[in-house]
């Protein structure tokens, strides 16, 4: 999977910037090499949120025709990946707060919650627990699992664990401090976990 | 180091950003505590296994009837 981590190190300017000046400059086709880059990303970051396959598929439209319309505001010390992930996270808040009419949705509220901060469930998982279901169950564990937590939660571990951005790149791109992506970064990784354990612990009696 | 300090350290020692002593003295608390080598372990794989197995991943025929769109719109200028 692309992320937008520079191998090359500070001094060399990410691919994206290139691209992005080719797009100001009316090169649709830069525009169209962006979103086949981030298409993917932007879904899953919209289904995180939303929960919703339909809603998703509106806001990665949604978020990629506005980036486009909007290119001109983009600040070069940001990344482009996340400053769209910024638009795309408040295109799926706003589809949430349309869908539950018009209550507040935020990202940034601290949810208070001891869930998972003490680990409960010590025993340890089977070797290659994931073998034993089908790829459609896990599929269905993982989601169900996911969606349990809460969408702040949700999006710092997509964004942070499975598509790799920084800490730093994390919080810019959900207008959290740094201590509060942490803070959720390992709520998040031990809720899973403990959620996790009911279906993958080594059962009773089994050899290791 | 007790169980909590060892938690409050966990996603560092899992991002790899501790320094060569406070990696020495995690290790050292690991040796002596078998539940907090099984959530090191568990919480490891959590992650491994939400890496390798994308959810919410976009099958490729809507994923190009998506980005068609996009891009008709862009041209037309959205």
């Amino acid at each position: 999977m692309s992320t937008i981590q520079s191998i090359a190190g500070e001094l060399e300017p990410h691919p994206d910037v290139a691209l992005v000046s080719r797009v100001r400059e009316g090169d649709v086709s830069a525009y169209d090499e962006l979103v086949r880059k981030y298409e993917r990303q932007v879904f899953r970051i919209a289904q995180h949120i939303t929960q919703n396959r339909e809603d998703a598929e509106d806001v990665m439209q949604d978020a990629f025709l506005k980036a486009y319309e909007k290119l001109d505001q983009f600040q070069g010390n940001s990344k482009f990946y996340t400053w769209l992930v910024r638009i795309a996270v408040n295109e799926s808040l706003m589809r949430l707060r349309k869908r539950r009419t018009g209550k507040m949705v935020s990202i940034d509220e601290d949810i208070e919650t001891d869930e998972g901060s003490v680990p409960r469930d010590l025993a340890d998982w089977a070797p290659d627990p994931e073998q034993n279901y089908t790829q459609s169950e896990l599929g269905k564990i993982l989601e169900k699992t996911i969606k349990g937590l809460p969408p702040g939660f949700r999006v710092v571990f997509e964004l942070r664990d499975v598509q790799g951005l920084s800490t730093e790149d994390t919080a810019e791109a959900l207008g959290l401090s740094i201590p509060a992506v942490k803070s959720r970064l390992l709520r998040a990784r031990l809720q899973l976990r403990e959620r996790l354990s009911r279906y993958f612990k080594q059962k009773r009696g089994a050899k290791k | 180091m007790t169980c909590t300090e060892f938690l409050a350290l966990l996603d560092d020692l899992i991002d790899d950003s501790v320094t060569t002593e406070l990696r020495g003295e995690l290790q050292q608390h690991l040796h002596k505590c078998g539940h907090c080598e099984v959530v090191l372990n568990t919480t490891r794989k959590t992650i491994q296994i939400y890496r390798s197995h994308e959810i919410y991943d976009l099958p490729p025929t809507l994923r190009e009837r998506l980005h068609a769109a996009i891009m008709a719109r862009c041209k037309k200028g959205c």
